[in-house]
């Protein structure tokens, strides 16, 4: 029998002037000892579906239709107080970052002990002993000692396995875990997915699995259901509906997922979310001010030369030198950037790989080692107006398209900002013409340089920053994780956008990315970093098929693996 | 956190040295204090003499230090109208202050923070909105009028309390009188307390309630509810907890300034502390008092300050380990 029983689950968001309904018609079932996955983009009402069964709706939301069981035994209509025993008691629940998934205040045991007690009669004692168990079961080491510890005290991937420990305190029956991995690295994320895997064999607990990732999916699920604004558009075995999916949402959503494994050219467009967005005018580069040649110098062999590249920063100052201490975010790098390629940079989180991108862009002074731009020293440059040559030749493209816009400014004053900034036009008609270009091309149209940012979603807010990238006519472009906020489908429409404006304009890129199946897709040559370091530098292809370094090896050994999904439309694209 | 405390004790010392070097300077350049001292029929020789005696041709630099010597050792000199050593003058002054300024602290924090909580919690229930517009009137109007309504309304009309001074006090110690022990004293108290502590009530309130707002929305939180805390645990040791660290910085703040400032409160009670006298030597121009006042306002804030960046590492525990 299965332990959750969705029927026709449909929650509503009543607001003044209309009813939001966030999920629709939805029926799911989850059995004991398995995992079945819920996969979807944002705003498709996948984590409304694990809040509603545990009872947790955000105000207004509420259940207007359908039914939930849990053994059998319908929940969705207790009281307030008879749900709030079901939560921990019997529906355990794992968040998406554990950064912020714990009191900071309160020591590991005290925050599992209360929630033992609560659930069961247990002294305090008892629950100590419990708690060290559950510690030691979700794979920490020490347990004695790291239970008295605070959350601070504990990477990003041991407070998720405290996380865990929470929720499995009082032995659920069902575990809701909603983007469980999202926040963490691809080496920990393997990690956790294990770990989950494997309380589900041997405690037997039914799980549900909320996430946008497919390879999360691919990775732990038995079964998978794909919503889309908040219908359930696919239901089956994971095996099935990812190798050979039925409905065209899901086609186009495995189409857009980049692969490790397969180079394409060019991603399909996916239209469901959100108009991929192909240029209005078609500029022609070749007469365009966008298109013109400019007296950049020419550069024989590198357009970025990086040698020894070191830099620190002081984690504690003092007066005499002997007591400061260091952090080594980049230690000894060097590789170089041709002219026109585009050079990946791939690590885990601290590896040191923005920290390049800032060196280079001149936001950090490095502590060590050259820059070569062309045959100009970076890390010398003092005059004025050799720095802003540099800058206006290099521009860069940051993560999150949410804080990189400045709110208070219209979408073409922000584009336009650059252009007069470096006199780049002749009069202020020119700049307006140019503006209005830039934002076709990038496929927005000019009609929205009169809006302001939070007007626009995340992926065209990522093409505003690329539109601002371009208004300077750079040679070379910086993204630092252009995609990683982005939906899947999202992510190919702009990553369509760049490789298009490369080849249109001969950019040459600097592409900086924690995803090995992006950077895949996008770049000619790769370097890996870890710990600061530059592990090993090679050919796209080659560092995928036979790759030299250890490190390299065991990033590509941790990737989910993709080999369940259909590759049907990638041929065709 | 040895260390910790230690710097924070030098920046402290550092603070203390430029407040003395401006109290230092009224003596300087308010009046010459040789013409404050002496009558009109002292003779230029006689008022030389006094002012080589008192060391005021010596470098400014020495004077400053035996000033500051001086001021360590709580001697601030003699006050020019009452012929009496400044320090015996705030002894006699400084328990009024404090029982007064306590009262009214702990009147802010046992209403301010219940009532900041039940808003924090229960945002939108008509009894929140009632606080809400209610402390608003407590920090639009200024102390004296909200001294002088309540004098009216309880001491002219109702009669009930008394409208100025501190009733009966009892003598503790050598020079401790306090208005705890008789019931005059008690009574003597309410008026002066609510009028002083009705804005720090109001601040504490309104700073708890927009902090829990904060703190209901995070993550750690919902992850709470959703282990099926009870609202007690989740409300009390989880949400509250976390509010708590601006809450102690802005109290403490605001403890400084009820003691220091107390001074329109105590003019309205006619409350013989020490902002009363500090109001009158500013009328007479007695210097001593005035840089006496100054030093042991600015010693009190840092004071306060140095124990609520103690109270930091109790509450938080970031601050107590580094990271591993």
């Amino acid at each position: 029998m299965s332990v959750l029983e969705i029927k026709d689950l449909t929650v509503e968001f009543p607001s003044r002037r209309s009813v939001f309904v966030a999920v629709d018609d939805v029926t799911l079932n989850v059995e004991a000892g398995k995992i079945l996955g819920v996969v979807g983009e944002s705003g498709a009402g996948k984590s409304t579906v694990g809040n509603a069964v545990i009872g947790l709706l955000q105000e207004p939301g509420q259940i207007s239709h359908g039914e939930v069981f849990l053994h059998g035994k319908r929940i969705d209509n207790l009281k307030d107080r008879e749900k709030r025993r079901l939560r921990g008691r019997r529906i355990g629940m794992i968040f998406q970052d554990p950064l912020t998934s714990l009191d900071p205040l309160q020591t590991v045991e005290s925050q599992l002990v209360e929630t033992i007690r609560t659930h069961l009669p247990l002294s305090r004692k008892e629950a100590r002993e419990r708690a060290v168990d559950l510690i030691a079961s979700v794979g920490i080491p020490d347990p004695r000692e790291r239970i008295k510890q605070y959350p601070h005290q504990f990477s990003g991937g041991m407070r998720q396995r405290v996380v865990i420990a929470l929720a499995l305190c009082a032995e659920p029956e069902l575990v809701i875990a909603d983007e469980p991995t999202t926040a963490l690295d691809v080496s920990i994320q393997a990690q956790i997915l294990e770990l989950m895997k494997r309380l589900c064999e041997e405690r037997g607990v039914a799980m549900l699995v909320i996430t946008h990732d497919m390879g999360v999916i691919a990775e732990i699920t038995d079964h998978v259901a794909v919503m889309y604004r908040g219908r359930l558009v696919e239901y089956g075995e994971t095996g099935q509906v990812l190798g050979a999916p039925g409905h065209p949402y899901t086609k186009s959503l495995i189409s857009a997922v980049p692969r490790p494994d397969i180079k394409v050219e060019r991603f399909p467009a996916v239209n469901y979310i959100e108009e991929a967005g192909t240029p209005q005018n078609q500029l022609d580069i070749a007469t365009h001010w966008l298109g013109k040649t400019q007296n950049y110098e020419n550069v024989v062999g590198p357009l970025v030369r990086i040698d020894d590249l070191s830099m620190r920063f002081e984690t504690r100052g003092s007066i005499f030198p002997s007591r400061r201490k260091y952090f080594q975010a980049v230690k000894n790098v060097s590789f170089n950037i041709e002219e026109g390629e585009t050079f990946g940079l791939v690590g885990e989180s601290g590896s040191g790989k923005s920290t390049i991108a800032r060196l280079i862009t001149g936001l950090y002074q490095p502590s060590g080692g050259s820059i070569l731009f062309g045959s100009t020293e970076l890390t010398s440059l003092r005059n004025r107006a050799d720095v802003l040559s540099m800058r206006r030749q290099m521009q860069m493209i940051f993560q999150d398209p949410y804080s990189s816009l400045n709110a208070r400014m219209r979408v073409s004053d922000i584009v336009a900002e650059p252009i007069r900034f470096h006199r780049l036009a002749s009069d202020n008609r020119q700049v307006r013409q140019i503006v209005d270009d830039l934002l076709d091309h990038v496929g927005l149209g000019a009609a929205a340089g009169r809006k302001f940012p939070h007007e626009f979603s995340g992926g065209q807010r990522q093409r505003i920053s690329i539109a601002r990238a371009l208004a300077t006519r750079p040679r070379f472009l910086i993204c630092d994780e252009p995609t990683s906020a982005l939906d899947v489908s999202i992510q190919a429409q702009i990553l369509n956008l760049l490789k298009d404006l490369q080849e249109e304009l001969g950019l040459t890129m600097l592409f900086i990315s924690h995803d090995l199946a992006v950077i895949r897709q996008m770049c000619n040559r790769v370097g890996v970093m870890r710990h600061g370091e530059l592990c090993e530098v090679a050919e796209c292809d080659t560092l995928f098929e036979a790759p030299q370094h250890d490190y390299t090896r065991e990033l590509l050994r941790l990737m989910p693996s993709m080999d369940l999904l259909s590759r049907a439309n990638l041929e065709t694209a | 956190m040895i260390g910790f405390a230690a710097r924070r004790l030098l920046q402290a010392l550092i603070v203390m040295l430029v407040v003395a070097l401006l109290a230092f300077t009224m003596f300087r350049f308010v009046g010459d204090p040789i013409n404050q001292m002496v009558g009109i029929e002292t003779s230029i020789e006689e008022r030389e003499a006094l002012r080589e005696r008192l060391g005021l041709n010596d470098p400014v630099p020495i004077q400053f230090l035996r000033f500051a010597a001086k001021a360590a050792r709580f001697d601030f000199g003699t006050s020019y109208q009452f012929r009496q050593p400044v320090s015996e003058l705030f002894a006699k002054r400084i328990p009024a202050t404090l029982e007064l300024s306590f009262v009214s602290a702990l009147f802010a924090l046992l209403i301010g923070v219940p009532m900041g909580i039940y808003a924090g919690l229960n945002r939108h229930s008509p009894l929140s909105k009632l606080f809400l517009s209610v402390s608003l009137v407590g920090i639009s109007l200024p102390t004296f009028f909200i001294g002088i309504l309540l004098i009216f309304l309880f001491s002219v009309t109702l009669q009930w309390l008394p409208s100025f001074g501190r009733g009966e006090t009892v003598q503790i110690g050598s020079w401790w009188t306090t208005g705890f022990l008789t019931v005059s004293g008690l009574k003597a108290l309410i008026l002066p307390s609510i009028t002083l502590g009705l804005y720090q009530m109001t601040l504490i309130m309104r700073l708890i309630r927009a902090e829990m707002l904060e703190v209901i929305r995070t993550d750690y939180i919902k992850f709470a509810r959703a282990r099926g805390l009870p609202n007690r645990l989740v409300h009390f040791r989880h949400a509250l907890k976390n509010t708590l660290v601006p809450v102690v910085t802005i109290t403490g703040l605001q403890l400084g300034s009820i003691i220091a400032f107390a001074t329109i409160t105590e003019t309205v009670f006619q409350w013989p502390g020490m902002g009363l006298m500090f109001l009158q030597a500013v009328q007479n121009v007695d210097i001593p008092i005035m840089s006496a006042y100054l030093i042991l306002t600015a010693f009190l804030f840092v004071a306060i300050n140095f124990i609520v960046d103690i109270l930091y590492f109790f509450i938080d525990p970031r601050l107590r380990v580094g990271r591993p």
